[in-house]
Order: structure tokens, then C-alpha cells, then sequence
């Protein structure tokens, strides 16, 4: 087990990035609160749409202000761990980006190349942003398991996920 | 004995060929899922859930049964195997499971894991089978304002109980709910926080926020702090088996276990750590001089494995008689209630009985099955560990994805997908815990509902929030559970700080 204290990002006093957290918490709370100001209330009904709103977006408005103060006081969380999570690195934001940047090329694409080529592309480009470096392999792995699932989705469960510009050759 | 019968009904319906062969894909998919590192018996079933999206009910839980149980032994054979547990739930099982193993008794290790997962399942489902239609016989009595009351206390036990931070949880929570509220109000059809978009105006798919915060967002996580050096991984020599003094020392752990573990599944009060951690330090207390412990004592994998799975039974108590998740993976089974068009509650025992039933019956044969498939098969899952990481990660999103769009085939899921697995990667970073969140995301839409129901019987008068003898009581256990937490730290405070740590770190 990793009993190293979880040298949680931030080694200072604070842990500044919580004060962002917080904003962004009381951002989502008031924009609940006024969300919800702008519904109707229905007729035969004593609470309405909007009661529940109102507490959610306000209770956690005051989470927010609770976790700004417990950062102010030197509260920092503790990251969670696991198999293959090393914490004594700062975070790699670049594999996150090349991840995300893979991501959003199939959700773009995944009508029009279609799921058996988007999935393909998707599961290289993973591959390769999390530092595999052996392309053929990828490709045909990405491949097989693309193509297959879009098969076992079809035959076995009935379910044609896009075929998209292999429409008919699938 | 009349729950005898229903369940030898339950038994015949799931013991067709066909229906036992969906059991074993269910065992084999779930093991193979769990065994992975990083993936934990919830996101097993988040990430399998739409293999279920083309099958008849009955057959899509009996495939849970198996994906569910498969999940967790899995995850305990990462544990003992791998010196860092995935789950919360097998921290206990990896002290001594991973010191056995590295003594070259891994092969016993696994051995008392799974045949203590299957003892303890199998009393636990049994006792499901006995208190689930009692409890739902008397939940069927209560009105709105007593099953909102229910609501709160799952809510606030699991949220202040579990967890390093009660701030934190509620945070989770309070997020969770505020999920839970776009779409359509069920009252009055007018769209909350949609902001114009149509898409949104639908309630959003549960399937989508559990595979976005678990999968993706783990995923993700895990991209940004891969581990440069690889894991120690103990090979596992020969057929995992037990001699007879390990079969000795096995079978009262194995039961105390279970006695400890299914009662803190039963009642909300946040899952397996609790009965796994005090079975552990019950089994070393009994231990004459500390017997092996800290050297790979079996009695330290038997107890907490039984208590880890015994606790999975019982959460099938107050899944199916009172439609309340209390776990993750409980919460994402729910959903897949829904999906099917089935409301749980109490109601389900009698509307819905013979999917129950059979439901019921599948986890005996699915708990069967994954003894009888898993002792020969351990050395094969044990090569699973070692997949490379690219693959493992890469894989991860792939079915990710292809979970969140398969459902309806709109690209916006998998924005949405995108969305939420940033929000699970944030909730890693701030250690937000996941378990309030999920169920926040469930919960909120049926707590609003009998929220508003009770206040229309009483015109509004917030009376009708306590007019009933049992929803006081529960307000007062709520009041109380607050005050829980404490005295359960004080009743650890007397273990070794060093486990403390480690505890409390997860």
C-alpha cells in the first residue's frame, strides 16, 4: 500500500485551486437559484418547481462559502490514489489534453465516418496519447474491437449503432 | 416458507439453459472487468450496462447477478495481487492478502477470497430472500412523508459516515442533486436548468453521469499521473486451493464476517469499509498473540472478503424493498430498473414479483457459478494485470463512449459523457467522494416527488411533512447520524494509527 501522505497538489499553506472549486460551486448554486426563479408555478400545487431548486442552489451556495473558509484555514484534500496512480508527479496536462483533444474529434465525427472508423480512431488515439508507441498494433486492435462491438451490438442485441460512410459495407 | 417457494419458482425460471448461459457471460464479463485495475465493481456495471440494453429484463439481471458478483471478486484478486487495492471495500483484503501472496501463498489467498465471497453471498442472499418481503410488506404501508424521511437518512448516513471530509460529502451530494433536477419538472412539464437547450430538457441518463464520473473521469485521472515505474505483480503458482489447516482457520472467520458484513449492507450506513475494517480488526484481536498477522495471517483475507460480499447481499435488502440504493454499484443497478420501466419501491415484491424472484435465484447461481469458474481460472485473470496501460486506459474510454452513445445514438451524450468525466476528474483532484453524488443524481427527482405529494395532502402545511409516527422517528435517527460519526471514530480510535491513515486516506 502507498502510505506516503498524499502530497496533494499545491504545496503551499493552501491549497489554492480549492478557492476555485468554491467559486465555482456558488456559481452553479446561484444560477440554480435563478433558474429556478424563472419557472412558473402550476396551479393545485403548494410547493411548485421551484421549492427544490431554491434549497439545492442555496444549501450549496453555503458549501461553497464553508469550503472557502476551510481553505482559508489550510484544508487540503487528499487525492484520491490508486494502482496506477503515482502523486508524487504534478499532474501531466498534456496527456489530459491529448485525451480530450481524441474525445472530441469522435464525438464530431461519429455520425458522418461512423462508429466502427470513430471508435477505431478513438481508442488509437488514446493509445498513442497515453504513450503507446507501437502504431500497427494499435490500429488493428482499434479495429477489431471497433468493428466488433459494432457487430455484437447489430447480431446479438439488435442495436445498429451508426454505421456512418460504411453504410453497406458493414 | 412461503419465500422458500417463490424463490425454488425463481430458481426454475433462471435455471434454463440459456438464461444460466447469460449467468456465466455475467460472471466471466464482471471478473474479467473487475480484475482490471482501477475498474471497481460499479464501473464494471456502468461500463457493461448497455451489453444488457438488447436482452428481455429477466435475462439483463441475471447477467447483473453475475456482472455484480463477478465484479467485486475481481477486485479482490487485484487486491491481494497487487499491493494497492482499487476499491474502498478490499483495502482490508490487500493487508494480508498481499503479504500471503508475496510468501507464495497466493493461490490460498484467492482460495479463502472465493470460497468466502460464495459462503458469505449465499447466507446473505438467503437472509435478502427472508427480510427483503417483510420489509417490503411494511414499507408498503408507509405514506409519502415517512418514505421522504427514509430518503433523507440514506442520504445523510451515507454522505456523513463515509469519507475523510462531511463537508466534502455534501458538497458531492448537493452537486448530485443539482443534476438531478434538469429536465422536465415532473409536476408542471416546464424545463429546469436546460439553459434553451432541448436536448437537456429530458431528464439526463444516469448511465451517462456513473460512466462519465467513474469511467471517464478515472480515466482521466489516472492519464495525468500514470505511474512511471510498473506495479510488483505476484504470479500465482499452481491451482489456488486450501489444505486443511487453512480450511481450519478459514470457516469462523468466513462467518463472522458474514454477520458483520450483511447488517451494515441492510441498513444505509455507506456499504463495505465499515463491516470489512471491523472485521479485520476483530479477526486480529482473536488472532492468539497476533497469530501471523502482519506476515500474511488468512484469517485477515477470510474475514473481511465474507464481510465485503455479505454487505453486497444486504444491499439488496433495501434496493428492492424500498427502491433505495445505499452503494454505487446499488445506484447504478437502479437505473437499470428504470431503464426496464420498473419503479422499485415497495410496491416491486408484489407487481414485479417474478423478476424478483428470479433476480434473487440468479444471485445464488451467479454466486455458484463464480466459485466453480474462478477458483480454475485465477492464474489466467492474473495474466489480465498485466495489460499494458495504454490499452487498459484507451480501453476504458472506448467502452465508455460507446456505453453513453449506444443508449440513443446522439453525439450530445457523448458531450455530456465529456462533461461529467471533467467532473469526476475535478472531484478526484478536491476528493470529493462519488458514492453522494451518484445517488444525489437518482434520489433527488424521487425525493421531490414525495416531497411534493406529502405537502399536497396537507395543502401546504408543513405538517404534512411529520404527520406520520414513523417519518419523527426517522428524523430523529437523521439527528442522530450526525452524531454517529463521532462515537464510530471513538470506537476505532483504539487501532493502530498507522491502518487509521490508511483508512481514512481512501
Amino acid at each position: 500500500m502507498n502510505t506516503t501522505p498524499s502530497s496533494a497538489p499545491g504545496t503551499g499553506r493552501q491549497d489554492r485551486a480549492q478557492y476555485g472549486l468554491a467559486g465555482l460551486l456558488g456559481l452553479i448554486g446561484a444560477y440554480t437559484v435563478y433558474d429556478a426563479s424563472t419557472l412558473n408555478v402550476g396551479f393545485a400545487d403548494p410547493v411548485g418547481p421551484r421549492a427544490f431548486p431554491y434549497v439545492i442552489g442555496t444549501v450549496l451556495v453555503g458549501l461553497a462559502a464553508l469550503l472557502a473558509v476551510a481553505t482559508a484555514r489550510g484544508d487540503k484534500p487528499e487525492a484520491e490514489e490508486g494502482e496506477d496512480v503515482d502523486l508524487t508527479h504534478p499532474a501531466d496536462w498534456a496527456t489530459v489534453a491529448k485525451l480530450t483533444a481524441t474525445l472530441v474529434f469522435t464525438i464530431a465525427t461519429v455520425d458522418t465516418l461512423g462508429w466502427a472508423i470513430s471508435g477505431a480512431v478513438l481508442f488509437v488515439g488514446s493509445a498513442w496519447a497515453l504513450g503507446s508507441r507501437t502504431l500497427i498494433r494499435d490500429v488493428i486492435v482499434g479495429f477489431v474491437m471497433s468493428v466488433g462491438s459494432w457487430y455484437v451490438f447489430y447480431v446479438g442485441l439488435d442495436i445498429p449503432l451508426t454505421p456512418g460512410v460504411l453504410d453497406g459495407v458493414l | 416458507m412461503e419465500s422458500l417457494d417463490l424463490l425454488l419458482g425463481g430458481l426454475e425460471a433462471a435455471a434454463t439453459p440459456e438464461n444460466l448461459m447469460w449467468a456465466a457471460i455475467g460472471v466471466l464479463l464482471g471478473t474479467f472487468v473487475g480484475v482490471l485495475p482501477g475498474i471497481g465493481p460499479a464501473m464494471a456495471v456502468a461500463l457493461l450496462l448497455p451489453v444488457t440494453y438488447g436482452l428481455e429484463p429477466a435475462q439483463a439481471f441475471i447477467m447483473f447477478a453475475g456482472i455484480y458478483y463477478g465484479g467485486m471478486y475481481g477486485g479482490s484478486t487485484t487486491s491481494i495481487l497487487l499491493n494497492t487495492p482499487g476499491e474502498s471495500s478490499s483495502v482490508m483484503t490487500a493487508i494480508e492478502g498481499n503479504k500471503m501472496a508475496k510468501r507464495g501463498r497466493a493461490a490460498q489467498a484467492l482460495a479463502t477470497a472465493a470460497i468466502g465471497s460464495f459462503i458469505a453471498g449465499t447466507i446473505g442472499t438467503m437472509l435478502v430472500v427472508f427480510l427483503a418481503p417483510w420489509l417490503a410488506g411494511i414499507a408498503v404501508e408507509i405514506g409519502a412523508p415517512s418514505y421522504l424521511a427514509v430518503t433523507v437518512l440514506a442520504m445523510v448516513l451515507v454522505t456523513s459516515v463515509l469519507g475523510s471530509s462531511r463537508l466534502r460529502g455534501f458538497i458531492g451530494l448537493f452537486l448530485g442533486l443539482t443534476i438531478g433536477l434538469v429536465g422536465l419538472d415532473l409536476n408542471t412539464a416546464q424545463a429546469r436548468l436546460n439553459f434553451d437547450q432541448p436536448l437537456l430538457a429530458d431528464r439526463i441518463d444516469i448511465v451517462v453521469v456513473a460512466v462519465g464520473v467513474f469511467a471517464l473521469g478515472e480515466a482521466l485521472w489516472v492519464a495525468a499521473h500514470l505511474r512511471r515505474k510498473p506495479l510488483e505483480i505476484i504470479p500465482v503458482s499452481g491451482q489456488p486451493w486450501m489444505g486443511r489447516d487453512d480450511f481450519r482457520r478459514s470457516w469462523k472467520p468466513w462467518l463472522r464476517g458474514t454477520a458483520l458484513g450483511f447488517p451494515f449492507g441492510a441498513v444505509p450506513a455507506g456499504g463495505a469499509e465499515t463491516p470489512t475494517f471491523l472485521s479485520y480488526v476483530l479477526e486480529r484481536r482473536l488472532a492468539k498473540d497476533g497469530g501471523e498477522f502482519g506476515k500474511g495471517a488468512i484469517e485477515g483475507v477470510a474475514g473481511p472478503e465474507a464481510a465485503n460480499n455479505a454487505s453486497a447481499a444486504g444491499t439488496f435488502v433495501p434496493l428492492l424493498a424500498l427502491g433505495l440504493p445505499v452503494t454505487a454499484t446499488a445506484t447504478i443497478m437502479l437505473a437499470a430498473f428504470q431503464s426496464y420501466g420498473i419503479e422499485p419501491g415497495p410496491q416491486l415484491m408484489t407487481d414485479q414479483s417474478d423478476l424478483v424472484w428470479t433476480l434473487l435465484a440468479s444471485l445464488l447461481i451467479g454466486n455458484l457459478m463464480l466459485l466453480v469458474l474462478n477458483l480454475p481460472l485465477a492464474p489466467l485473470w492474473a495474466k489480465l494485470l498485466r495489460t499494458p496501460r495504454p490499452y487498459l486506459y484507451a480501453g476504458i474510454l472506448f467502452f465508455a463512449s460507446l456505453g453513453a452513445y449506444a443508449a440513443n445514438q446522439r453525439p450530445f451524450d457523448l458531450v455530456l459523457l465529456l462533461v461529467f468525466g471533467a467532473l469526476g476528474f475535478m472531484m478526484r483532484r478536491f476528493a470529493i467522494p462519488v458514492l453522494p453524488l451518484i445517488l444525489g443524481v437518482i434520489l433527488g427527482p424521487l425525493m421531490e416527488l414525495k416531497f411534493r405529494e406529502a405537502l399536497s395532502l396537507s395543502d401546504g402545511e408543513a405538517s404534512g411533512l411529520v404527520n406520520e409516527p414513523l417519518a419523527v422517528i426517522v428524523y430523529a435517527i437523521v439527528a442522530l447520524a450526525v452524531v454517529v460519526p463521532a462515537v464510530v471514530r471513538a470506537v476505532r480510535g483504539p487501532t493502530d494509527p498507522a491502518e487509521q491513515k490508511e483508512l481514512v486516506s481512501r
